[in-house]
């Protein structure tokens, strides 16, 4: 399978097999109007298969949100056909406004203006809990 | 900046000495203390209604010489307008010099203090956290047994939504040799991230049971909770769990000589008013307590001392 290789835009490489698609919903790619390429199950030395995404357009992404969905990707920036940077992701110590608390008794549910914040409480279990109501999202 | 207590955790083991010495010393002598906060205003913002906790604060800040303001119910304030917490105490944050709230949503208490200008203590946010019990309960536990180590702790009931439970183990985590017996019934099991975080992580012996009489010869602390309504949004669910435990005179024959009862009141019946009698009864000098430790509380967030007046 060929998939054309861009100029200027982001290749997030090394996604965990199977959560392109969530990732892809997060960032909101399907309201960008630059070509998208969703590859699935890519075979990989280190991680037996992954997944990637590449983004023909140079646009700010949320990094945290690439963090929390698969720690391990890597984000490359390409300019002019160059590998620009390339950054190593962690699991973010806190997300704002990527989670949504479903918990009926927590504040966040009725006060108005307030950003929904997870707190990274077990890195082991990459385990979240939000901060006004310590329930997991 | 002001400094808030949102969490018993808030508190450095330190610190929640010094709070038990000065309630000591309350105790010991209240008059050293009458003007300690005078021209000091509390504000109670009760969105859920409260006897004790309520009356406690108001109490101890008119003991220590302040004045008191607020409301008991949500009912009687512009919440019921759709006013938010945090432009409510933006505003009585500009009328007091320290604030105690209640709130049901979990959570209130930290909107709170990100809108107020003075110090705020939560007086209980939904089912999840109430640090002026736990140090009520922790001014009870010194006195009554006069230590925190090597104790085994029963704790009884709503294990699942009950907040000063929640509370009380984080803090006694805390101490060398405790240990938990965590007894309720499956539906209100304490919640995992409890367990995990304050006992397992911390490598704390601690046992499980349904059966408080299986246990209860076992315990230096009986902590009795209520199953509470409030906590319930399914009637039926209530209803079946409400009576699952019942602490009679029988089953305290089954306890050591020195054991006690505690309870953060109000209870329902889940004690039965013959025990009330037992010596080993203490949930009503546990009340007691209350009201000194949260006037030493008090004190420290507003940097007072009788001594030396302003701290800070």
């Amino acid at each position: 399978m060929r998939i054309d290789s861009i100029r200027n835009g982001i290749v997030i490489d090394h996604i965990t097999a199977g959560k392109a698609m969530e990732l892809y919903r997060m960032l909101r790619l399907e309201e960008l109007d630059c070509p998208v390429a969703v590859i699935k199950n890519a075979v990989s030395q280190k991680q037996g298969k992954k997944d990637i995404i590449k983004i023909d357009s140079s646009i700010e992404i949320d990094l945290d949100v690439i963090g929390y969905i698969s720690p391990n990707a890597t984000v490359c920036i390409i300019r002019d056909g160059v590998v620009q940077e390339k950054r190593h992701l962690a699991l973010p110590k806190r997300l704002t406004g990527i989670l949504h608390c479903k918990n009926p008794r927590c504040i966040t549910t009725t006060e108005q203006g307030i950003k929904q914040v997870f707190v990274l409480s077990e890195t082991d279990h990459a385990s979240y809990r939000c901060l006004y109501c310590d329930a997991r999202p | 900046m002001s400094r808030h207590l949102l969490n018993i955790l808030d508190l450095s083991v330190t610190e929640i000495d010094e709070l038990i010495a000065t309630a000591d010393d309350i105790l010991a002598c209240p008059e050293k203390y009458r003007e300690v906060c005078k021209y000091k205003t509390l504000a109670t913002l009760f969105f859920e209604p409260s006897t004790r906790t309520r009356l406690s604060f108001e109490s101890a800040m008119l003991s220590l010489g302040g004045n008191v303001l607020g409301f008991s119910d949500s009912a009687s304030s512009s919440a019921k307008k759709g006013e938010s917490v945090a432009d409510t105490v933006a505003i009585v944050s500009g009328y007091a010099d320290i604030i105690a709230m209640r709130h049901p949503k979990e959570g209130a208490p930290l909107v709170a203090s990100e809108h107020s200008r003075v110090p705020v203590i939560n007086a209980g946010d939904g089912g999840h956290h109430h640090p002026t019990q736990t140090l009520t309960d922790l001014l009870t536990i010194r006195h009554e047994k006069g230590r925190f180590d090597g104790l085994t702790v029963g704790l009884c009931g709503d294990l699942k939504f009950g907040r000063t439970v929640h509370s009380l183990i984080e803090a006694l985590s805390r101490y060398e040799g405790i240990r938990f017996v965590l007894i309720s019934p499956e539906e209100l099991k304490l919640p995992s991230f409890v367990k995990q975080t304050y006992i397992k992580e911390k490598g704390l012996p601690y046992s499980q049971s349904t059966s408080l009489e299986e246990v209860i010869g076992e315990l230096d602390i009986l902590y009795m909770t209520r199953v509470q309504r409030e906590r319930f949004f399914n009637e039926e669910e209530y209803l079946r769990l409400k009576d699952s435990y019942i602490l009679t005179p029988e089953k305290m024959r089954l306890a050591k000589e020195d054991m006690i009862v505690m309870h953060p009141l109000p209870r329902v019946n889940e004690i039965a008013v013959e025990v009330d009698d037992d010596p080993r009864a203490c949930y009503f000098r546990q009340a007691y307590y209350g009201k000194f430790i949260r006037m030493a509380l008090i004190m420290k967030l507003l940097g007072l001392s009788a001594e030396k007046g302003e701290t800070v």
